[in-house]
């Protein structure tokens, strides 16, 4: 997967959502082993010590833990990463939202929306 | 933290002209700095400072606690603007030139990166094109294993593509608690690999700050930044 990185954004909040999307799109399973900090910088082109905040956030959070002398690695709690799903949906949620409130559509509208837009892709299959 | 560049009072005059006025800057250990600044800001008088090619008219600067002379040039590896390479020489003999002149030279680390560019060490420089050319410059630097790292304008004579390479081997070979600092215009190209950005106008130092600082309290990016506070 590409690393993509918007310039209006602070880059390691941008790597936090982009390491979530890695675990729970299963690109690194539970209890999988991930690639060095100066790998993953040097993947993504980003500063070394950026990234390393990145994974320490999330090791905070309990996704990654650590081993002193092993390395970094994904945790075996399947529900902290179905956790991560539902915070990462919502969080799309809610910006998706805030961007059709932009647009003058309050909430109902935007679910109408939706719901229209996706009985038509159905029915194009 | 530890710094390996302090400047303090920092000023220097050229005839009718204040190239550097009083600056104040830090540059801490394991850090990757951007200095930023218009045309004529004082990058390069400042990197010059750095690297002892000039001397300061007022103000001190130390690196590692020295002032710039013999013992820093042994921890600095310097990219000038400007080749000073012998057209003549061919690629090998320029290694051989660096390592006998700089004790931390790695040879095998220069061959390496030769051949991930495609670079043959046999080719006479002035055969390669101004980009290759660049290449070969940074390729001698980086292969110092020096704890201060800087690079005037690294990137400024190659495309997109070689432009990603070439940070990308910045960002690879520069060691975990070396420092590295570089000037640039081609803000939004670096910026990702930017622990902190200085910008200078005029001989003053007008920000410091991290980059996703200037991001998250923005709402833009440097580069975007830059374009205002600089509007000309």
């Amino acid at each position: 997967m590409p690393w993509e990185l918007k310039p209006d954004r602070p880059i390691y909040a941008q790597l936090i959502e982009q390491l979530q999307l890695l675990v729970i799109s299963g690109i690194y399973p539970p209890g999988s082993k991930l690639p060095s900090v100066r790998e993953l910088a040097a993947e993504a082109s980003v500063n070394p010590n950026t990234m390393q905040r990145a994974l320490a956030k999330l090791e905070d959070e309990g996704l990654l833990f650590s081993q002193r002398t092993s390395g970094r690695f994904v945790t075996e709690d399947a529900g902290r990463i179905v956790q991560t799903k539902r915070d990462l949906a919502e969080k799309l949620t809610r910006e998706f939202l805030g961007n059709m409130g932009r647009l003058g559509y309050d909430a109902r509208g935007a679910v109408s929306l939706l719901e229209r837009i996706t009985k038509e892709e159905e029915q194009n299959g | 933290m530890d710094s390996i560049l302090e400047c303090r009072g920092l000023t220097k005059r050229f005839p009718g002209c204040l190239a550097l006025n009083a600056v104040n800057l830090s540059v801490a250990k394991g850090k990757i700095v951007g200095l930023l600044g218009p045309n004529g800001s004082g990058k390069t008088t400042l990197i010059k400072l750095i690297n002892g090619l000039l001397t300061p008219d007022g103000g001190t600067i130390t690196v590692s606690g020295r002032k710039p002379g013999v013992e820093t040039k042994k921890i600095i590896s310097y990219l000038p603007e400007r080749t000073y390479l012998n057209d003549w020489m061919d690629v090998r003999t320029i290694l051989d030139f660096f390592s006998d002149f700089y004790a931390d030279f790695n040879r095998a680390k220069a061959y390496d990166m030769l051949q991930r560019l495609h670079i043959d060490p046999g080719s006479r420089l002035k055969t390669l094109s101004k980009g290759t050319k660049e290449k070969v410059q940074l390729i001698l630097v980086m292969s110092r294993e020096a704890q201060l790292y800087v690079l005037d304008e690294p990137i400024g004579g190659v495309d997109p593509a070689a432009r990603d390479y070439i940070l990308d081997t910045i960002l690879s070979n520069y060691r975990e608690n070396a420092s590295l600092i570089l000037s640039t215009h081609l803000i939004a190209d670096v910026e990702k690999i930017l622990d902190e950005v200085i910008f200078i106008n005029r001989g003053s130092v007008v920000l410091t700050s991290s980059v996703d600082d200037i991001r998250e309290h923005e709402g833009k990016s440097v580069d975007a930044m830059f374009r205002e506070v600089f509007r000309c």
